[in-house]
C-alpha cells in the first residue's frame, strides 16, 4: 500500500526514522479516514461555534433578539452591548436597551487582572527559577530531601489551602487588596519549580563549567547563562501562569469584596448576577464575556505554538 | 556572595569525587544554594505546608470567620456523618465526575488517536486547546446563553426539530449533565493533547508491522496504541480527575447550587459553609479534609489499578 501511494512527499521525506515517515505519506482515502476527519471536522465546529456566538450575540439588540434567536448574524446589529458592559452608557440608555442599569467600571477590572496577572507571573518565575536552579545544579545535602517535599506539595488539591490563607490574608490585613488576590502564589508553586528544573538539568554542564572556570559565581552564571539558555522554557512557563492567574475565580471571589480589587472573573459573575433572570441583557452579557475573554484568546493567537507545544509536558507532573 | 569565592573549587566535584577535600565536599555549593531556594521555600512553607496542616487543625476546631475557635475533637467529623446535604453533595459531585471524567476521556482519546493517524496540524490542535484559554466563569456565561430556555442556540434547533425546549440548567436532573458537558467543553483539547502526547511517544514502525501484518486500524488500536498508552492515560486521569471533583466556578456562575441543591457539589457547599451560611471555618474544613481523604484514595487505587509507573511492553 505504501508503495503505490502517489505522493512526491515521500520522497522528501525518506524513511530515516522509520518512526515518522510512514504517517506523513499521503494514503489513499478511505472510508474509514474521511469518517475520521468529519468526526474532527464536527469537534473543531463544536469548540469554535459558542465562541462564533458570543461574538454574534453580542453585536445583537436585546429587542431583535426574540425575534432572530437562530439566526447565523447578528440581529439588529448595534455596540450598544459593548457600551454597557463598558459602562460607557448612561443607565437611561443602559435600560432602554434591556440593561440592568448597573455601572461597571470594566476598565478597571482589566488593570486588576493586568495587575494580579503580572505581580504573580513575574515574581512567581522568578523565585521558583531559583530554587528549580538550586535542586537542578548545585550540589548540597537535603537537595533530594527538600526537592521531593516541594513535589508532595503537588499533591495538595487547591481547596485544602483556601481557608486557612484566607485566614492568614486577613490577618495581615489584606483582604480586599491586589496583593491579597496575588500573595498565595507569587512566590512559588511546586508546578513552576518542577517544570523548570527540568529544563535547567538539561542545560550542558560544560557551558557553565567555562563561565565558572573564569571567575564567574553562582549567581552571575544563573543570570548571564542559566537564565538565557532557558528561555523558551521560562517564558513558557509565565505564559502558563499568567493564563492560570488571569483566569482564577474562587480565591479572588474570596478575597475580594468591593471595586478595588475586583478582577475580570469576578465582574463579569457580578454583571450575571445583575442581570435581570427574566428577560436577562443577552447582548451586554456576551459583550462583557467577550471583553473579558479577549486578552487570553489574544495572547493565545501570539504564542500559540508554544502553549500547545508544552502542553504534552505539563500534564504530566 | 562567599559562595563566589569559593566557587572554582566546586566545579570540579562532579568529575573528582574523590580528589575533593571531604569537607568541601559534603557542603557542596550550600551557602549559594540556602540563598536560591530561600525565596521560594519561605513560600512553600507559608502558603502550602502551613495551611495544610492549619487546615488539619480546624477541622478539629469551632473556629469561624470571625474568631478562632477552640478543639472540639471529632465534633466536626459527626456532623459531617450526619449531614445530609453534605452526602447529597458528595453524591452530585461523584455524578459530575463520573459524567465528566468518561465523556471527556472518551472523546480526548478519540480525538488524540484521529489526529495522531491523520494529521500533524498545528492548526487543528490550537482549535481544540482554544476553549481552555477562556476562563470557567467565561465558558459558563458562554452556555448559559447557548442553552437559554427562551433564546438558546440550542433550544432554537431543538425546537425546529419539533422537540420539547429543555430547562438546561433548571431541571433537577439535566443539571449535572449540563454541567459536566460545559466543562467537557472547555477541558477535552487540553485533555487530547495530553493524550496526544503519549501517543507521540510510541514508536511508529509498531503501526509499519502492523500494517505489513494487514492489521486494521481499529486492531492496531487495541493491540498497539492501548497498551502503550495505559500507563499514560492512567496519570491523565488522576490529574484530571482530581480537578473535576473541584468543579467549583461553573456551578457558583450559573446555577449557585440549585435547583434545589441538584448541582451542590462538595466544593460550593464549603463555600457556602464558610462564607455565607455561618462561617463555620471548623465544620468547612473538615469537609476539606474529606475531600482530601477522598481525593488521596481516588489517586493511589487508580495508580495501582492502571498500573500508570509501567507499561505493558516493558
Amino acid at each position: 500500500m505504501t508503495t503505490t501511494a502517489p505522493s512526491p512527499t515521500v520522497t522528501t521525506t525518506p524513511a530515516t526514522s522509520s518512526g515518522e515517515a510512514p504517517r506523513r505519506r499521503r494514503r489513499r482515502p478511505t472510508a474509514g479516514r474521511l469518517l475520521g476527519w468529519l468526526v474532527l471536522a464536527l469537534v473543531m465546529l463544536a469548540t469554535l461555534l459558542p465562541f462564533y456566538w458570543m461574538l454574534r450575540t453580542a453585536l445583537s439588540t436585546n429587542a431583535a433578539l426574540p425575534g432572530g434567536a437562530a439566526d447565523p448574524l447578528p440581529v439588529g446589529l448595534s455596540i450598544e452591548g459593548f457600551r454597557r458592559a463598558l459602562g460607557l452608557a448612561t443607565a437611561a440608555e443602559s435600560l432602554a436597551d434591556g440593561g440592568s442599569g448597573a455601572s461597571l467600571d470594566f476598565p478597571l477590572y482589566l488593570m486588576n487582572s493586568v495587575i494580579v496577572a503580572t505581580l504573580v507571573t513575574v515574581f512567581q518565575v522568578f523565585f521558583s527559577a531559583m530554587a528549580a536552579y538550586a535542586f537542578a545544579r548545585l550540589r548540597w545535602p537535603g537537595r533530594d530531601v527538600v526537592f521531593s517535599i516541594f513535589l508532595a506539595g503537588l499533591m495538595v488539591p487547591i481547596i485544602f489551602t483556601l481557608l486557612p490563607n484566607f485566614l492568614l490574608i486577613r490577618d495581615l490585613g489584606l483582604l480586599d487588596t491586589l496583593p491579597g488576590i496575588a500573595l498565595p502564589t507569587m512566590i512559588m508553586t511546586p508546578f513552576a519549580v518542577f517544570f523548570l528544573r527540568q529544563f535547567f538539568a538539561g542545560i550542558s554542564v560544560e557551558i557553565e563549567e567555562a563561565a565558572r572556570l573564569d571567575g564567574a559565581g553562582r549567581f552571575r552564571t544563573f543570570f548571564t547563562i542559566i537564565l538565557p539558555m532557558a528561555a523558551p522554557a521560562v517564558a513558557t512557563l509565565a505564559l502558563l501562569t499568567y493564563m492560570t492567574a488571569w483566569n482564577d475565580y474562587l480565591w479572588p471571589l474570596l478575597v475580594s469584596q468591593s471595586d478595588q480589587s475586583r478582577v475580570l472573573t469576578l465582574a463579569l459573575g457580578i454583571f450575571r448576577a445583575q442581570a435581570p433572570q427574566s428577560a436577562p441583557d443577552w447582548a451586554g452579557l456576551m459583550a462583557a464575556t467577550l471583553l473579558a475573554a479577549l486578552p487570553m484568546l489574544l495572547l493565545f493567537l501570539a504564542f500559540a505554538r508554544r502553549i500547545v507545544n508544552s502542553i504534552g509536558f505539563t500534564g504530566i507532573k | 556572595m562567599s559562595a563566589a569565592t569559593h566557587a572554582p573549587t566546586t566545579t570540579a566535584a562532579p568529575r573528582s569525587d574523590g580528589r575533593a577535600t571531604r569537607r568541601r565536599r559534603n557542603l557542596g555549593d550550600l551557602p549559594a544554594a540556602l540563598v536560591f531556594v530561600l525565596p521560594a521555600t519561605i513560600g512553600f512553607v507559608v502558603f502550602l505546608l502551613w495551611p495544610t496542616l492549619r487546615g488539619i487543625w480546624l477541622s478539629f476546631t469551632d473556629t469561624t470567620a470571625f474568631q478562632a475557635g477552640g478543639f472540639i475533637g471529632l465534633e466536626n467529623y459527626q456532623r459531617l456523618a450526619d449531614d445530609p446535604v453534605f452526602w447529597n453533595a458528595f453524591g452530585v459531585t461523584l455524578w459530575y465526575v463520573v459524567l465528566n471524567i468518561g465523556i471527556q476521556t472518551t472523546l480526548a482519546v478519540l480525538v488524540a488517536v484521529l489526529m495522531h493517524r491523520l494529521t500533524r496540524s498545528m492548526v487543528i490542535r490550537g482549535i481544540i486547546l482554544t476553549p481552555y484559554l477562556v476562563s470557567n466563569v467565561v465558558a459558563a456565561m458562554l452556555f448559559l446563553m447557548l442553552l437559554d430556555y427562551q433564546l438558546g442556540f440550542v433550544n432554537e434547533v431543538i425546537a425546529a426539530l419539533g422537540w420539547d425546549r429543555v430547562m438546561f440548567f433548571g431541571d433537577q436532573s439535566l443539571v449535572i449533565p449540563t454541567i459536566a458537558l460545559v466543562n467537557v467543553w472547555r477541558h477535552v483539547g487540553y485533555t487530547a493533547l495530553l493524550v496526544f502526547a503519549g501517543l507521540q511517544t510510541i514508536p511508529g514502525n509498531l503501526y509499519e508491522a502492523g500494517r505489513v501484518d494487514g492489521a486494521s486500524e481499529l486492531r492496531m488500536f487495541r493491540s498497539i496504541t492501548m497498551p502503550l498508552l495505559r500507563p499514560y492515560l492512567g496519570l491523565v486521569l488522576i490529574v484530571t480527575m482530581i480537578g473535576s471533583f473541584q468543579v467549583f466556578d461553573t456551578v457558583s456562575v450559573a446555577t449557585q447550587g440549585g435547583p434545589a441543591n441538584a448541582s451542590n457539589v462538595i466544593q460550593y457547599y464549603i463555600y457556602e459553609v464558610a462564607f455565607s451560611r455561618g462561617y463555620d471555618f471548623g465544620y468547612a474544613s473538615a469537609m476539606s479534609v474529606a475531600l482530601m481523604v477522598v481525593l488521596a484514595t481516588i489517586s493511589i487505587v487508580q495508580f495501582r489499578l492502571t498500573r500508570a509507573n509501567q507499561n505493558d511492553m516493558a
